[in-house]
């Protein structure tokens, strides 16, 4: 694994930055219209006083939970269809890259994007309805470790099946995410959920961090068992989706289709 | 034993019951200007990617300077470079900005150097900041150029180098091809359809059809042992039995 090429490609993406509005407006913009619509809502919930402790605080700690795991999720995935717009792929694969090495930077750029998003959430929520997001205590650090991993491995097995699929299936990239949204329990307890669906809730990682948050804000302590529950999915997808995505780009490699991918 | 830039040994390459290439054996000389010629559909394209790792053999070996591309990619990619016409550098960066990032992804030590050095070598200074998406065939393909030789390779693959330039730029490049590996001796296999261009530039020429070596020789060689008086005809001849054999 060599540094120099991981940052080579990295700095290539943030250069698309400079001169990019909508590459701004991903990162800035739409996370802030979402905390403010989302926001506004928690305010008017929390004056009619519906009885629930916390109710802004929950719905705040959720929202932006969900935009670092939407967010990073985006990063890694747009960052290998930016290369398959540009058709680019053959030049980066004829120097001495590797998939790790790729695949590290594709990661690198979900967190820059997932900073970004943080400074200008956690900001605003603390601005204008005087939430923080720290708030959750030291649990912040492995929800965001967990939300990492699963939004690594959606954009890895996205980008898995763009590899495989081609640019037909890269609607995937943008909508993926919400096929788990429901199942999250990202602004209800899992416990609202039908019985048959909950078992396929614990089956996903952001279900812990949610499930923990909510925890943490209403009772002030987080289970710390059901967020190692979490990191350990987490991190099982996380393997399983690197073997799938090497599974595949070996699979295009015999087919000869990595430079027909468009 | 010698080494090779280039050697292949039963080298196959089957997409289902289409056999693109067929047990080739390949040796290219290290320091010379090799043509890799064949009809469409010869194999020429499949073993340029097969020697790039961006298609897996189905059988065979591949070594690049006596190294194996199962057990040595980074090495040898390190020493190799690549540049076609048909494959753009990404539009919504600078040239100075494509040329760095390739640099980086080649580990060059001064980037900023080497690039300096290139541009006024291949003309091209007064387009490092201009958008790629702004630059006319002839500038992209200078660029492209510049690219290739960005980590000084030792082997430098060569796709239609010269389409779609106006003769006067064609020219251009080609002097600048030949000055290049004379002075830092790098092995260069090109494919071109134009004969006039390889009988001028390459030292060695290698027709394959069918995924297989039809003939081999310096241009002078293959021009008299096919009785012709140039290597169009040759190819040309190449091409139609290609079509007799289809039929």
């Amino acid at each position: 694994m060599k540094l120099h090429r991981i940052m080579a490609l990295t700095m290539r993406h943030m250069y698309l930055f400079k001169r990019s509005v909508p590459r701004l407006m991903d990162i800035f913009f739409w996370p802030t219209i979402s905390l403010l619509t989302w926001g506004f809502l928690t305010t008017y919930l929390e004056k009619v006083n519906l009885n629930t402790v916390n109710i802004a605080s929950i719905l705040l700690g959720a929202i932006i939970f969900w935009e670092f795991l939407q967010r990073f999720q985006n990063g890694v995935s747009i960052t290998f269809l930016e290369e398959v717009w540009e058709r680019n792929i053959l030049n980066i694969f004829v120097t001495p890259i590797t998939v790790g090495e790729f695949l590290s930077a594709t990661t690198l750029l979900g967190i820059v994007r997932m900073v970004c998003v943080f400074a200008v959430m956690s900001s605003i929520s603390l601005l204008l309805y005087h939430f923080s997001i720290f708030s959750v205590g030291m649990a912040f650090i492995p929800f965001m470790l967990i939300l990492m991993l699963f939004g690594f491995s959606l954009g890895v097995f996205t980008m898995a099946v763009i590899l495989r699929f081609g640019t037909q299936a890269q609607v995937l990239a943008f909508s993926i995410i919400f096929l788990f949204q429901p199942l999250s329990a990202v602004f209800y307890p899992v416990t609202a959920l039908p019985h048959f669906l909950q078992f396929f809730a614990w089956l996903l990682p952001s279900t812990y961090v949610f499930e923990g948050m909510r925890g943490v804000l209403t009772n002030g302590s987080v289970d710390t068992a059901l967020l190692i529950q979490g990191f350990i999915i987490a991190s099982i997808y996380a393997a399983l989706m690197v073997w799938f995505f090497y599974r595949m780009f070996a699979y295009v490699k015999r087919q000869g289709k990595l430079l027909k991918l468009e | 034993m010698r080494t090779y830039a280039i050697e292949t040994k039963g080298l196959v390459k089957a997409f289902g019951d289409f056999i693109a290439v067929d047990g080739l054996d390949l040796n290219i000389e290290e320091g010379k200007i090799t043509a890799l010629l064949g009809p469409n559909g010869a194999g020429k394209t499949t073993t340029i990617q097969m020697i790039l790792d961006l298609i897996t053999p189905t059988s065979g070996e591949i070594k690049i300077f006596g190294l194996s591309m199962k057990h040595d990619r980074e090495k040898i990619l390190s020493q190799v470079n690549f540049s076609s016409p048909y494959v753009a550098l990404p539009q919504s960066l600078t040239v100075m900005e494509n040329l760095l990032t390739f640099a980086r992804l080649y580990g060059v030590k001064d980037p900023g150097k080497q690039i300096s050095e290139l541009a006024d070598f291949f003309e091209i200074r007064h387009l490092l900041t201009r958008m790629t998406s702004g630059l006319s065939t002839g500038q992209l393909t200078r660029v492209n150029l510049t690219k290739a030789f960005l980590n000084n390779p030792r082997l430098l693959l060569l796709d239609e180098a010269t389409a779609s330039l106006d003769p006067y730029i064609a020219d251009k490049t080609r002097k600048v091809l030949k000055r290049v590996q004379k002075e830092k001796g790098v092995t260069i296999l090109y494919t071109s359809h134009n004969m006039a261009e390889i009988e001028e530039l390459c030292d060695d020429v290698i027709f394959i059809n069918k995924g297989k070596i039809r003939d081999r020789g310096t241009p002078e060689e293959l021009v008299a042992k096919f009785g012709h008086k140039d290597l169009n005809e040759v190819f040309l001849d190449i091409a139609k039995e290609n079509e007799e054999d289809d039929k």
